[in-house]
């Protein structure tokens, strides 16, 4: 029955014990960017190119990973296909931040009907979810990946200038913002240089997370293929071309851009999780 | 000494006076909101290259029939908000439009698909809410090994896609196994029943690992109160104070992400229901997109949005009921 | 007289700590009696009284007896454990805000531990709240309420009818006043002798507070980096420590009887748990301190002359009176 807990700082141990979860996760996201980036040089085939007799082969020493169901090589198309399916996301969460930051200051730094114009389009968005906004953006200007992305960045550009809202409020009424005004420096100048930086690196832990839903979203139209062209090497276009041949009882080719999906998209959750820990404890 | 009680401090459930008014206000709030959500759906084919007429017909022959029908329907020559207003008008009335794919109304196959949908909606909302609440309950009071197995297992949950779900789920327990069916809806209820259980699964997984991270965190905080010590100093076993205090305490905070797991569900029917060729909504409007089957695009958005700003009235209403320290009008981020 | 608690060479000890955080307590409530346990904050003296209800820290060991009533309750099964915090010993907390659950009524508080424990039905439980309620003088209107339409004194009083409840043979005070302002202090100290007289428990009275101690209290424990530094009846204690830490204590009061008016505060800072202590745990920060008090932990012994006095101090004899410690 020992139920209380004492909080005594002499007491307080310093928790250490989960960095290597988060080092893990860090070399991950690392990992799949340096692919990404020299894919066109370490993939071992043209993602497009086409082994029909090949069609579904496990893997072997000239195909590491097996083949789909078209012949098409699946390293070679995981590798290029990071490179999409990491840009989409790059473009939602680039937007939305810097859109957002924006927003959320000059809403918390001018108040008034500025405010509360911004407050109420900020509701009308939240009343889209995100996929929702990009399937009927898509529905109106056809596939590809500019009309996602975009529709993507408005949806979660509420979520961030919400949060750098808050957060300048709370800076703005800290005592140093006061003595630089009188001490004459304007608004703008306060701002650039003072509080958009102390709010950074929570925002930039929240796009990280970000990352991880703007990547879910992408993929998910991909699948649907709405999202980037049939022939673009993506992962989530290789899950959908990949169904097929599971419900034949050939799962690789689908697992294994699922499993990039997954991981993906978990290492970037517990990067910025982590981060957003870290920040706010500093802040404390 | 006298017992004199002070007024309601900041509002509480207690004024049924106070409440309606924010019940109303609220009402008005969404219906203002569901306008401008139905401006952006309506406005959206404005934005298509070319001519509103072209894009409602793109893909097919434009017959001068075919125009006419669709002059007829959307008024296309009358000023932009006459039409918008005479759209909204006839939605009210239940005439969402004729399908352009399916040349029938787009009410008749709506009102086709909606059931298997809601019931799809329902069994993954009853997956969720009972796996969630039960992980963040275990996670929250069990602490050490099981909740580590509960943090990674929410972390992998929250980094799985609904529709990476669905195939692999597909994969395992529909081609390897043959538990389930791989797809389709079959015949009557305990069929559909059968035939859905795989995409609740699928569409429930990514939401599990939301609300049990959120009940969690909430349940930890409530844990860490002086009430908590007090109830357990006064004789209660630890069973009932997590019932009764810790467990209904953050019930509140676990409320408010009602709305979003709601909204979450319906947008990823689209998802799963393409997955195991469900014939729902949410393949239709994966049809209706690829085909450019506009009326039936907007129809179905404007159902998936009333749906999920619904879901959050009735949150906001519960929540002074659930939680009588919450402030009436008090603004919440749905997220 | 019969002894209601009684705490025998308690000890108690925390993990990745040096020292144990109360090392040898003893300590005795009689029925009818108020006894009040002073220290700074970090002495034990909460961690000594939520121990009577068995209310551990987690990972905590612990030696010797803590006795309610004849039984030892740090060797109790979970089930009559909670029999002694239904009906026997009850508590009453330092923040009454923080106590009480927010969310539910002042009722359903009050009855709780009736209802669910000892199987007494709702209408009974309620009678018992009014009475209760009245007691502590407060209407049964109460009952309706939620704790946030409720002042913080007024709460206290809810808090204090809700360790009624049971008919406890002890209640345990943690601080009760500490999170009151000063004219509802006051009350609550009047209403808590008023009611320990009337319904005859025992009272154990945590506070920093010497002076309000002395006022209350039949006896008083002077606590002192867990153990017990001196103890006597309130007024000879008050008027002649026998510990240098009481004296000084007493010199770091400001009370309205002292005509010097010179305030001393306390040099130095309790030890922590990270360190061991060899000998006397109050040696740096007393002027009285010889080698010997760096080598040789004081026991607690009888005061010569004055056989309801303990105290654990090797120099005893060097204190003066009132203030007589900077000697």
């Amino acid at each position: 029955m020992s139920t209380t807990v004492l909080r005594r700082p002499g007491l307080a141990r310093i928790r250490t014990t989960r960095a290597p979860l988060q080092h893990l996760c860090l070399g991950f996201v690392a990992l799949v960017v340096l692919a990404a980036v020299l894919a066109p040089w370490i993939a071992p085939y043209d993602p497009n190119r086409i082994e029909l007799g090949n069609a579904l082969a496990g893997p072997s020493a000239d195909h590491l990973l097996g083949v789909d169901a078209s012949g098409r090589d699946t390293l070679a198309r995981l590798l290029t296909g990071a490179r999409t399916s990491l840009l989409g996301p790059l473009g939602v969460v680039a937007f939305s931040t810097l859109a957002g930051v924006a927003v959320g200051v000059t809403a918390a730094w001018r108040g008034g009907w500025l405010d509360s114009v911004l407050s109420r389009s900020t509701e009308l968005v939240f009343a889209f979810p995100g996929m929702l906004l990009a399937i009927l953006i898509v529905s109106v200007y056809g596939e590809g990946l500019l009309a996602p992305v975009i529709a993507l960045a408005i949806a979660y550009l509420p979520y961030v200038s919400r949060l750098t809202r808050s957060l300048v409020l709370a800076e703005r009424g800290r005592p140093y913002v006061e003595a630089y005004q009188v001490q004459g420096h304007s608004g703008l100048q306060i701002c650039l240089r003072h509080v958009i930086p102390a709010v950074t690196p929570v925002v930039l832990a929240q796009s990280t997370v970000n990352f991880g839903y703007a990547l879910i979203d992408l993929a998910g139209l991909s699948f649907l293929g709405l999202g980037v062209p049939a022939l673009t090497p993506d992962w989530g276009r290789m899950v959908f071309d990949g169904q097929s041949a599971v419900q034949h009882g050939y799962p690789l080719s689908a697992v294994l851009p699922c499993a990039a999906v997954v991981l993906t998209v978990v290492a970037f959750n517990v990067v910025g999780e982590r981060w957003a820990d870290q920040v706010a404890r500093r802040d404390r | 000494m006298s017992g004199a009680v002070k007024g309601p401090a900041g509002g509480s459930a207690g004024g049924s006076l106070g409440f309606l008014r924010f019940a109303a206000r609220r009402l008005a709030e969404m219906a203002a909101t569901l306008v401008g959500a139905s401006f952006v759906i309506f406005g959206a084919m404005y934005l298509a290259p070319g001519s509103p007429a072209g894009f409602l017909l793109s893909g097919r022959s434009a017959s001068p029939e075919a125009l006419k029908a669709v002059n007829a329907h959307y008024h296309l020559d009358d000023p932009f908000l006459l039409q918008y207003l005479r759209w909204a008008g006839q939605i009210l009335h239940g005439d969402f439009g004729r399908s352009i794919t399916y040349r029938t109304d787009v009410s008749r196959l709506l009102a086709d698909r909606l059931p298997a949908t809601l019931l799809l909606v329902a069994m993954a909302l009853v997956l969720v809410t009972a796996a969630g609440l039960l992980l963040g309950w275990i996670g929250a009071v069990r602490g050490g090994r099981t909740d580590s197995a509960v943090l990674v297992g929410t972390t992998f949950a929250l980094g799985t896609p609904s529709f990476v779900a669905a195939v692999l789920l597909q994969g395992l327990f529909a081609v390897e196994l043959g538990w389930f069916p791989t797809g389709g809806t079959g015949e009557g209820f305990g069929q559909l029943l059968w035939h859905l259980t795989l995409p609740a699964v699928a569409l429930a997984l990514y939401l599990i690992g939301l609300l049990a991270r959120v009940t969690r965190a909430a349940m930890l905080e409530v844990l860490g109160q002086e009430h908590v010590t007090v109830a357990l100093s006064r004789g209660l076993s630890r069973h009932r104070v997590i019932r009764r205090h810790v467990f209904r305490n953050a019930l509140g905070t676990v409320l408010t992400t009602g709305g979003l797991i709601v909204s979450t569900l319906l947008v990823c029917t689209v998802l799963v229901e393409s997955a195991f060729s469900v014939g729902g909504i949410g393949q239709l409007l994966e049809l209706s997109t690829t085909t450019k089957d506009f009326p039936t695009v907007q129809a179905i958005s404007l159902i998936m949005v009333g749906l999920f700003m619904t879901v959050n009235l009735v949150v906001d209403l519960l929540h002074p009921l659930v939680d009588p320290t919450v402030t009436l009008g008090a603004r919440r981020s749905p997220a | 007289m019969t002894t209601t608690l009684d705490i025998r060479a308690y000890h108690l000890r925390l993990p990745d700590t040096a020292r144990p955080v109360l090392a040898g307590v003893d300590l005795t409530v009689d029925a009818r009696e108020t006894v009040a346990l002073v220290g700074e904050s970090g002495s034990g003296k909460s961690l000594t009284s939520r121990s009577v209800l068995g209310l551990l820290p987690h990972g905590a060991t612990t030696g010797g007896t803590v006795e309610v009533d004849g039984e030892d309750v740090l060797t109790m099964t979970p089930d009559r454990l909670r029999r002694l915090r239904t009906s026997t010993a009850a508590m009453i907390f330092q923040d009454p805000r923080a106590a009480i659950n927010p969310l539910r009524r002042i009722g359903d508080f009050l009855t709780e531990s009736l209802r669910l424990n000892a199987g007494t039905g709702a209408r009974a439980a309620t009678d018992r709240a009014v009475e209760m309620l009245e007691a502590v003088g407060l209407s049964a209107a109460v009952l309706r309420r939620h704790p946030g339409q409720l002042s913080g004194g007024m709460l206290q009083r809810v808090m204090i009818a809700a360790a009624l409840m049971g008919d406890p043979a002890l209640i345990l005070a943690d601080e009760p006043t500490t999170a009151l302002d000063v004219t509802t202090q006051a009350e609550v100290v009047a209403l808590l002798g008023d009611l320990r007289e009337r319904f005859g428990t025992g009272l154990l009275f945590v506070t920093h507070d010497l002076g309000l101690a002395a006022a209350i209290s039949d006896r008083v424990y002077v606590m002192y980096a867990g153990r017990i530094a001196e103890t006597g009846p309130a007024a000879a204690l008050f008027e002649r420590p026998r510990h240098p830490y009481t004296a000084a204590l007493l010199n770091s009061t400001p009370r309205p009887d002292a005509p010097q008016g010179r305030l001393a505060a306390i040099e130095g800072r309790p030890p922590g748990l990270r360190e061991d202590l060899t000998g006397c745990s109050f040696a740096a920060r007393c002027p009285l301190a010889t080698y010997l008090c760096s080598q040789q932990a004081p026991e607690l012994l009888p005061v010569a002359g004055e056989p309801a006095r303990r105290t654990a101090c090797h120099h005893t004899d060097r204190i003066g009176t009132r203030g007589g410690a900077d000697a």
